[in-house]
């Protein structure tokens, strides 16, 4: 008796299973563009504003995957996206150069700040030159904590270190490899000093005891630019609406989001294809 | 401390209000964890019961690679996979990366070892007077191979269960093979990652709170049903 009742759940259970396996793979269906970008970008809400809108109007489908600048231009690289959206110039005009994208446009930027334990050991508070304020950092050696992980970030943070003429390194200098939030995490737990985008800082600031200390360089101008992967390069990719894309990034309405969108209660992301005051 | 506290009523009010974001990934969970845990189930049920039953020249290599592969890390196995379905790899143009079934493949590799190695364990349990009786009695393939299945049952289940716990909770393949995308490859685990590297860690906490009252659900159902069979 209890072996009938045995295969008869048994039976269901598998039916169910194979259900399962069968249902809700229709969307493969829709055209699909698939958007490589910075963690950045993702995390501060301003995509979920910008690519509605845009599938809308296209009837297709944006999927965006969201990693360091360097892993996203990798991507790009093997044909694994069909556009990106990143900001680090030196790596971008490699990537054009190198015939892998064509067409790079500037989207918006916004800035990257310093912060550090409110007592400020290093005494770098208030500074202007940022390059100065890291010399002050390596000199008392004080905690500095870097995403060490090839991103935006990391590059940016590695060209004021070699514009100030140091090569960061020590005890001192603790590389995480892991995104702007753990990093952030673990500059708040060691009170140390960090190169962080200010959208990220923001998410953070109720969480954390760090204090922004050092902004308004322009050396800390953080720029983002949309590229398609070259289809000469990459067949299969989705080209047309990659550059329909641009073309509505770039557009006044896409323009209009960008300068409109707050978190925090701060403007994150400042237009750069269209000016603010050209704006309509 | 708050963080837990923060989280338990988040998932509460996740729970109740169905957020549509939380439905679409529980979904996409399910979907993914149950899909890849019927087709390993399906290779490497029989697999497992080969393994034991037949004889074969580098039987013991074959098990101790087996037994190796159990702890294979996710983030290995992602990059393998990864390597072979990246428009670069050998099997590029069937364009499955960051899709559903570039997933389902990582996930199936990763707890097919799991798998044939409990139905293998499951198997050789199985009292092996009763089988030779029955070999003796004439039993046929067929009737040889039922009835190892209905005596092993409970190990074989067993071996389902870890596995689909296995594919449920991780993270490794499903970020790097699906790649996180909203309403599409974002699964529990994924949208935990990302939630605490934004910094919302109690929304993190509450879905990590949502896995595991699926998990027990699914998990009390299985032990309901095969208590109820106990004479």
């Amino acid at each position: 008796m209890y072996k009938n009742k045995s295969i008869i759940i048994t039976t269901i259970l598998f039916v169910l299973l194979a259900s399962f396996v069968f249902v809700g793979n229709s969307v493969l269906a829709q055209d699909r563009l698939i958007l490589a970008t910075t963690t950045s970008t993702e995390n501060s809400g301003l995509l979920d504003e910008l690519i509605p809108p845009f599938e809308e109007k296209f009837n297709t489908r944006v999927d965006v995957v969201s990693v360091g600048t360097g892993k996203a231009i990798s991507l790009a690289e093997n044909g694994d996206a069909d556009i990106i959206l990143v900001h680090a110039r030196d790596a971008e005009n490699a990537f054009v150069e190198d015939g892998y994208g064509v067409n790079r446009r500037d989207v918006m930027y916004n800035d990257f700040i310093i912060l550090g334990p409110p007592a400020d050991p290093a005494g770098i508070n208030g500074m202007e030159d940022a390059g100065e304020a890291f010399v002050k950092i390596a000199e008392n050696e004080s905690d500095f904590v870097s995403r060490g992980d090839d991103s935006g970030t990391n590059k940016k943070e590695l060209s004021i270190w070699s514009g100030a003429g140091i090569e960061p390194a020590g005890s001192w200098y603790i590389e995480t490899g892991q995104g702007m939030g753990a990093s952030l995490n673990v500059a708040n737990e060691k009170q140390a000093y960090i190169l962080a985008d200010r959208g990220t800082y923001l998410a953070y600031k109720a969480d954390i005891d760090l204090e922004i200390l050092v902004e308004g360089d322009p050396k800390l101008f953080n720029p983002y630019g949309i590229i398609p992967v070259n289809p000469a390069v990459h067949t299969h990719v989705n080209y047309q609406m990659a550059m329909a894309f641009v073309g509505y990034i770039t557009s006044q309405q896409g323009q209009k989001i960008i300068n409109e969108y707050t978190a925090y209660g701060e403007v994150l992301f400042n237009p750069s294809a269209i000016k603010p005051e050209n704006i309509k | 401390m708050e963080y837990i506290i923060e989280a338990l009523k988040g998932a509460f009010n996740l729970i109740v209000t169905l957020d549509p974001e939380v439905k679409t990934v529980v979904g996409t969970s399910l979907h993914l964890s149950l899909t890849s845990t019927f087709i390993a189930a399906v290779i490497g049920t029989p697999i497992g019961i080969l393994i034991t039953k037949v004889d074969f020249r580098g039987k013991h290599f074959l098990n101790t690679i087996l037994n190796t592969l159990l702890s294979l890390p996710t983030v290995v196995l992602g990059l393998l996979v990864f390597s072979f379905i990246s428009r670069r790899g050998i099997l590029g143009e069937w364009g499955m990366l960051f899709t559903m079934r570039g997933i389902i493949i990582g996930q199936v590799l990763l707890i097919l070892p799991i798998i044939i190695a409990l139905v293998r364990n499951a198997i050789h349990d199985v009292d092996e007077k009763m089988y030779r009786t029955a070999i003796s009695l004439g039993a046929t393939g067929t009737q040889q191979f039922r009835l190892l299945l209905s005596e092993a049952r409970y190990g074989i289940i067993g071996a389902l269960v870890t596995g689909f716990g296995r594919v449920i909770g991780e993270v490794g393949v499903s970020m790097m093979l699906g790649g996180n995308i909203k309403g599409y490859t974002r699964t529990i685990t994924t949208a935990i990652a990302m939630e605490t590297n934004k910094g919302r860690f109690s929304f993190g906490m509450a879905l990590g709170i949502i896995l595991l009252t699926i998990s027990f659900i699914i998990n009390y159902i299985i032990y309901y049903f095969q208590s109820g069979e106990i004479r």
